[in-house]
C-alpha cells in the first residue's frame, strides 16, 4: 500500500525581472509516494529547478514568492510552517542533492566537519557518536576508507567521491524525501552509473521517496517509476514511465523523446525541435509550446488548455487540446 | 588507398614539472602515447571520459601546444617541426569548433565580422566579396544576414554554436576539430547542430575529428570510434564493429553505463570499481588495470602494446573480453 | 547553393528564427547614468568648459590681454563681474579664454600618457617574460616618485613652458595605465575566443588589437577621467611654480601665481581662478566616479 509522502498542489512561483513579477513555476501539482522515484524532466529554463526549491523553500526571499498553493509533506502544508520548522524539517524530513558536487561542499572544512555539523544539528548526540554516524552513513555510500575520507578536504575528492559525500550527507539523518536535482549531470557516465546504483539501493534499504530531476531521458527511464514533463513552467504531461516512453500524448515529450539518440539503434540522423524555450516575460498567448509545435491549430494559440486526465487512462495527464479532442470524439461515438 | 589526412604517431604530452619556489611541481602526465590515422572524408570520433586526454589531443592536432615526442603529420607536413609562423597559412585547412558556445565567441564582434574574420585572414577577398559569402553560411547555418548585425550575447547556445560553425567554414577547411560541439546544449538543440554537422560534411567534403563523452551522440555522427583512457587509445575500431563487438574492459563498461531512455530494456550496468588514477601518479602496467575486474599479473607489469585483433579493429590489452560462443579470432598484428 | 534536404528542419528555421529582442546596451547606459545627478552635473558642467574652451576668445567681453591702468585691482563689479588684476585685464575674460590653453594642456597630457601606457600595457601583459620585467620595473621606478616631484624634475631638465609640462605630465601618467592594462590584458588573453582567434590563423598584432584590447579598455575609462583631473592639478601647480607658461598667458595656475601677491589687498585675484581650478577638478573625479559605478554591473 503506498504512502503519500509528498502532496504539492497547484504551486506557483513567481520571480521579479526588472520590476516586473514574472511566473516561473504555474500552477504545478504533483505527488510522490514512499519508496518510489518520480521523474521531473524538462530543459533548461522549464522551471524544474524553480520548484524544487519552492519544495524546499529555499528561493531567494526579497525577490521570489511563492504565489500560491499547498506543498503537503507527511500531511501537513510546509508553505505554513515558520522558519524556525523548516530549518528542523530540511535535512531531516527533506533532504536535497545538488548538480555541482564540487561546488557544494565548502572548500575550507574538512569532509568530518561538514557531515557531523548537518548530523548534530537534527539530532542530539555526543560528537563521538555523530563521528561514528559519519563513519556509517559514508560506508552506506560505498566509500572505500571512511576515515580518510573524513579527513580529507573537498579539493582533495573526485567529482564521484564528492557526489557520495553529498549524498551521505543527504542522507545521514534519514529523511523521508530525497531531493535530487541533476545529481549526475556533471559526472562521468561511468560514476553516473555508481551513483544511480547508490541512489536505488538507498531507496530500497530507507523506502525513501526520491524526486529526480534531470534532462536526461536515459536516466528517466531506468530509474524513475512515474514522470512529469515540465515546460516554461507548467506540467504539460504525467505518466507511468513505461507508458510515457510507449506512447507519449503531448508533442514536446514526443519531440523530447524523438530528438534523444539512443545507443546501439544505429540512427544517422535526429529529427528535432525547431525554435527555443519561450522568454518568461515574453510568454505566448495560449499554449506556450504553440509555436514551436507540429500540430498547432488557431485554438491552441488562443486559449492554454487545461492539464486533464487522458481519455482511456486517468492515471495519466496530458496538457495538450488533441488529447481532449480524442475524448470528445470517443464520448460522440 | 589513400593517404590518410592525419596521421598521429606515438605522441606524448606532459605539463607541469617546472621548478615551483619550494618543491618541483608535479607532471601531469596528458597524453601517454598515442597514435590513429584519419582518412579523408570520414569522421573520427574520440571517446572518453573526463581527464582522459581527448581535448588534449584535439588541441595537439590543431598546433595550440605541442607534443614532448612523437609526430603529427597534416595534409602531409609533420606540423610538430613547425613554427607558429610556419603553421599559420596551413590553418585555413585546419578549423575547430569549441564546447563553450559562450566564450567562444567573441562578446564585442559583429556576429557577421566574426565569421568573415577567417575570409580575411587568409584570402584577399574583397569586402564585398566577403560580405556574400557570410550571408551565405548564415543561411546554410540556419540564421538570417539580420542575425549578422547583432552581437553573439543576444543569442542562445545553440544559435551560437552554429555561428561557430559558420565561422569554421568560411575558408573550406579540410578537416574540422569538433571538441565536445553539443555538449553544452539541451538535448532538442543537440540533435539540430547534428543534424547540420551531418549534412555539411556531404555538402563541404568535410574531415571530422569528432571529440565527445557522450557515446550516444557519437554513434549518430562517428564512421570510426578511438575509445581514450587516461591519455591513451585504449581500443579503434568502425562504429559497427566497436558497438557490437566492444573488446576492451573499458569500453565494455563504457557502453554499459549509458543509461537507455527505453524503460522495457533493463541494462546491464558493468560498474567499474574505484576511482580514475592520478595522472601525476600513473599506474604500472597497463592504465586501466586498477579497475579492471579482468586484472591479472601480466597486466601490473607490463604496458600492453597496440595490436589489431580483427580488420581495423586495434586493441590495447593482455586479455582483450570474447563473449561466450565467439571464437577469438587469429592475431591480424602489425 | 546546395540543395537542402526539405525534411530537416533547418528549413523551419526560417520561419521560427525570429530575430533575437533587441536589448540596446546604450540606452540601458545612459539610463543608468542619468540616475547619478552628481555625475550629470559634473558631466553639464565639463560640457560649458569645453564650450568655453572652444568659443572663449569670441565671447568673452573683453580682451584677455586688454590692459586697463584705470581700473586695476577692482573687485567684482558690474563692469568687471569677477574683478581685474594688477593690470587692468579681466580676470573673467582671462579666465575664459585661458579655459582652452588649461584644459587643452591637461587633457593632450593625459591622452599622451594614456596611449603609450597602453601600448606598453598591451606589449607587457601580452608577450610576458623579459619585456614584461622590463617594462613593469621602468613603471616602478616611474610609481616611486610622487607625482609632482617627477614632473618639476622632469620640466627642470626640460626647461619651462607648456609643452614641456605637458611631457612632464604625460610621463608620470603612463606607469598606472600600463598597470591597469597590463593585468586586465593577462585576464583577457585566457579567454577562450583569443584561443580561438589563434586557431583561426590570426597574427600577434590582430589578436591584440582586435581581440585583446577592446576587452581591455573598460578598465580605462574611469581611470581617464580622473587622470584628467589630476593633470588640471599638475599643469596648474607648474604653472603656479613658474614652469609652465611665461606670465602673459591667460593660465589658471599662472593666474594663481601671480595673484599671491595682491593676497591681503585683492583676494579676488586668487579667489576665482582657484576656485575655478577645484570646480574642474571635482567636476573630472565626480564624472569618473559616476561612469564607475555606472559600469558596474552589479549597482543598479
Amino acid at each position: 500500500m503506498a504512502e503519500r509522502l509528498l502532496d504539492v498542489k497547484n504551486l506557483r512561483t513567481e520571480f521579479i525581472r526588472e520590476k516586473e513579477w514574472v511566473t516561473a513555476v504555474n500552477d504545478v501539482s504533483f505527488y510522490i509516494d514512499k519508496g518510489e522515484i518520480l521523474g521531473l524532466v524538462g530543459e533548461s529554463g522549464c522551471g524544474k529547478s524553480v520548484t524544487s526549491l519552492s519544495v524546499m523553500r529555499l528561493l531567494p526571499p526579497k525577490t521570489s514568492k511563492i504565489s500560491g498553493g499547498e506543498v503537503l509533506l507527511n500531511g501537513d502544508d510546509i508553505l505554513k510552517t515558520d522558519k524556525k520548522g523548516m530549518r528542523k524539517i530540511r535535512g531531516h524530513e527533506i533532504s536535497m542533492i545538488f548538480q555541482e558536487p564540487m561546488n557544494s561542499l565548502n572548500p575550507c572544512m574538512r569532509i568530518s566537519k561538514q557531515i557531523i555539523e548537518a548530523i548534530l544539528l537534527h539530532n542530539d548526540i555526543s560528537k563521538e557518536e555523530a563521528h561514528k554516524r559519519a563513519f556509517d552513513v559514508l560506508k552506506l555510500v560505498g566509500i572505500p576508507d571512511p576515515e580518510m575520507t573524513l579527513a580529507s578536504y573537498p579539493h582533495q575528492l573526485s567529482g564521484g567521491m564528492c557526489q557520495r559525500v553529498m549524498i551521505a550527507m543527504a542522507m545521514s539523518c534519514e529523511p523521508d524525501l530525497l531531493i535530487a536535482d541533476e545529481p549526475t549531470t556533471a559526472l562521468d557516465v561511468t560514476i553516473q552509473a555508481q551513483i544511480l546504483e547508490l541512489m536505488e539501493n538507498i531507496k530500497e534499504k530507507r523506502n525513501t521517496g526520491i524526486l529526480m530531476i534531470t534532462h536526461d531521458l536515459g536516466v528517466v527511464a531506468e530509474m524513475c517509476s512515474r514522470v512529469i514533463v515540465m515546460y516554461a513552467g507548467r506540467i504539460v504531461e504525467e505518466a507511468p514511465v513505461k507508458e510515457l516512453f510507449a506512447s507519449p500524448k503531448h508533442p514536446y515529450t514526443q519531440g523530447l523523446i524523438e530528438s534523444v539518440p539512443i545507443l546501439g539503434s544505429n540512427v544517422t540522423s535526429l529529427p528535432s525541435i525547431p525554435g527555443s524555450v519561450p522568454d518568461l516575460a515574453a510568454m505566448p498567448e495560449g499554449c506556450k509550446f504553440a509555436p514551436r509545435c507540429r500540430y498547432a491549430m488557431d485554438v491552441c494559440r488562443e486559449r492554454e488548455p487545461d492539464l486533464t486526465p487522458v481519455w482511456g487512462a486517468e492515471h495519466r495527464r496530458c496538457r495538450c487540446v488533441l488529447h481532449d479532442t480524442e475524448e470528445k470524439e470517443a464520448k460522440k461515438a | 588507398m589513400s593517404e590518410p589526412l592525419v596521421s598521429v604517431k606515438d605522441v606524448i604530452k606532459t605539463f607541469g614539472g617546472g621548478k615551483g619556489f619550494f618543491s618541483k611541481k608535479p607532471v601531469v602526465h596528458a597524453i601517454n602515447g598515442v597514435s590513429f590515422d584519419i582518412m579523408p572524408g570520414e569522421t573520427f570520433a574520440l571517446v572518453g571520459e573526463s581527464g582522459c586526454g581527448k581535448s588534449t589531443t584535439g588541441r595537439l592536432i590543431d598546433h595550440l601546444l605541442t607534443p614532448d615526442s612523437g609526430e603529427i603529420w597534416f595534409n602531409g607536413k609533420d606540423i610538430t617541426k613547425l613554427t607558429e609562423n610556419e603553421m599559420r597559412p596551413l590553418r585555413a585547412d585546419v578549423q575547430m569548433i569549441f564546447q563553450d558556445p559562450y566564450g567562444s565567441l567573441n562578446p564585442r564582434i559583429r556576429v557577421s565580422d566574426l565569421i568573415a574574420e577567417p575570409l580575411l585572414i587568409h584570402t584577399d577577398s574583397s569586402e564585398n566579396e566577403r560580405k556574400k559569402q557570410v550571408n551565405e553560411l548564415l543561411k546554410v547555418v540556419g540564421l538570417s544576414p539580420a542575425h549578422g548585425e547583432r552581437f553573439p550575447h543576444e543569442f542562445s547556445g545553440g544559435q551560437r554554436q552554429r555561428i561557430g560553425i559558420a565561422r569554421a567554414l568560411t575558408v573550406h577547411p579540410k578537416l574540422i576539430i569538433a571538441d565536445e560541439p553539443v555538449s553544452a546544449l539541451d538535448v532538442s538543440i543537440q540533435a539540430q547542430v547534428l543534424n547540420l554537422m551531418s549534412r555539411l560534411q556531404k555538402n563541404y567534403d568535410l574531415t571530422y575529428l569528432f571529440i565527445s563523452h557522450d557515446l550516444s551522440v557519437v554513434e549518430m555522427i562517428a564512421d570510426r570510434i578511438a575509445v581514450m583512457y587516461l591519455g591513451t587509445i585504449v581500443e579503434t575500431a568502425s562504429k559497427k564493429e566497436l558497438f557490437d563487438h566492444p573488446r576492451h574492459p573499458y569500453t565494455r563498461a563504457l557502453l554499459s553505463a549509458v543509461p537507455i531512455p527505453d524503460p522495457t530494456k533493463k541494462s546491464d550496468r558493468i560498474i567499474l570499481k574505484g576511482d580514475l588514477p592520478s595522472t601525476t601518479n600513473l599506474p604500472s602496467g597497463c592504465l586501466f588495470r586498477t579497475r579492471c575486474k579482468y586484472c591479472q599479473e601480466r597486466c601490473i607489469k607490463e604496458r600492453p602494446k597496440t595490436r589489431e585483433i580483427s580488420t581495423g579493429h586495434f586493441i590495447k590489452c593482455h586479455y582483450p573480453v570474447f563473449d561466450e560462443g565467439e571464437k577469438e579470432e587469429k592475431d591480424v598484428s602489425v | 547553393m546546395s540543395d537542402i534536404d526539405k525534411n530537416t528542419s533547418v528549413n523551419q528555421f526560417e520561419d521560427a528564427e525570429a530575430l533575437p529582442v533587441q536589448k540596446s546596451r546604450r540606452k540601458e547606459f545612459v539610463q543608468k547614468f542619468l540616475k547619478r545627478k552628481t555625475a550629470v552635473i559634473s558631466l553639464f558642467f565639463i560640457v560649458l568648459l569645453l564650450l568655453a574652451a572652444v568659443s572663449g576668445s569670441f565671447v568673452a567681453p573683453y580682451d584677455a590681454d586688454q590692459a586697463d591702468y584705470n581700473s586695476i585691482l577692482q573687485g567684482p563689479s558690474s563692469a568687471h563681474i569677477w574683478g581685474t588684476d594688477e593690470f587692468g585685464r579681466d580676470i573673467f575674460s582671462r579666465l575664459l579664454v585661458g579655459t582652452r590653453l588649461s584644459l587643452a594642456s591637461a587633457l593632450s597630457a593625459t591622452i599622451v600618457g594614456t596611449a603609450l601606457g597602453i601600448i606598453l600595457g598591451l606589449i607587457a601583459g601580452y608577450y610576458g617574460g623579459w619585456i614584461d620585467s622590463l617594462i613593469m620595473r621602468i613603471c616602478d621606478i616611474l610609481f616611486s616618485f610622487p607625482d609632482i616631484l617627477l614632473a618639476i624634475a622632469i620640466v627642470a631638465i626640460l626647461g619651462p613652458g607648456i609643452t614641456n609640462v605637458i611631457i612632464a605630465v604625460a610621463v608620470f601618467t603612463v606607469p598606472s595605465f600600463a598597470r591597469i592594462i597590463r593585468s586586465a590584458t593577462i585576464s583577457v588573453k585566457e579567454s577562450l575566443y583569443v584561443e580561438v582567434a589563434r586557431s583561426i590563423g590570426c597574427k600577434n598584432w590582430r589578436i591584440l588589437w582586435i581581440h585583446v584590447f577592446p576587452g581591455t579598455i573598460q578598465s580605462v575609462i574611469v581611470n581617464f577621467t580622473m587622470r584628467v583631473g589630476t593633470a588640471i592639478l599638475a599643469a596648474s601647480s607648474l604653472s603656479f611654480l613658474g614652469f609652465g607658461a611665461n606670465v602673459t598667458q591667460p593660465d589658471w595656475g599662472a593666474m594663481l601665481s601671480q595673484g599671491r601677491n595682491y593676497l591681503n589687498t585683492a583676494p579676488h585675484i586668487v579667489l576665482f581662478p582657484g576656485i575655478l581650478i577645484f570646480l574642474t577638478v571635482l567636476a573630472f573625479n565626480l564624472l569618473g566616479d559616476g561612469l564607475r559605478d555606472t559600469l558596474d554591473p552589479r549597482m543598479n
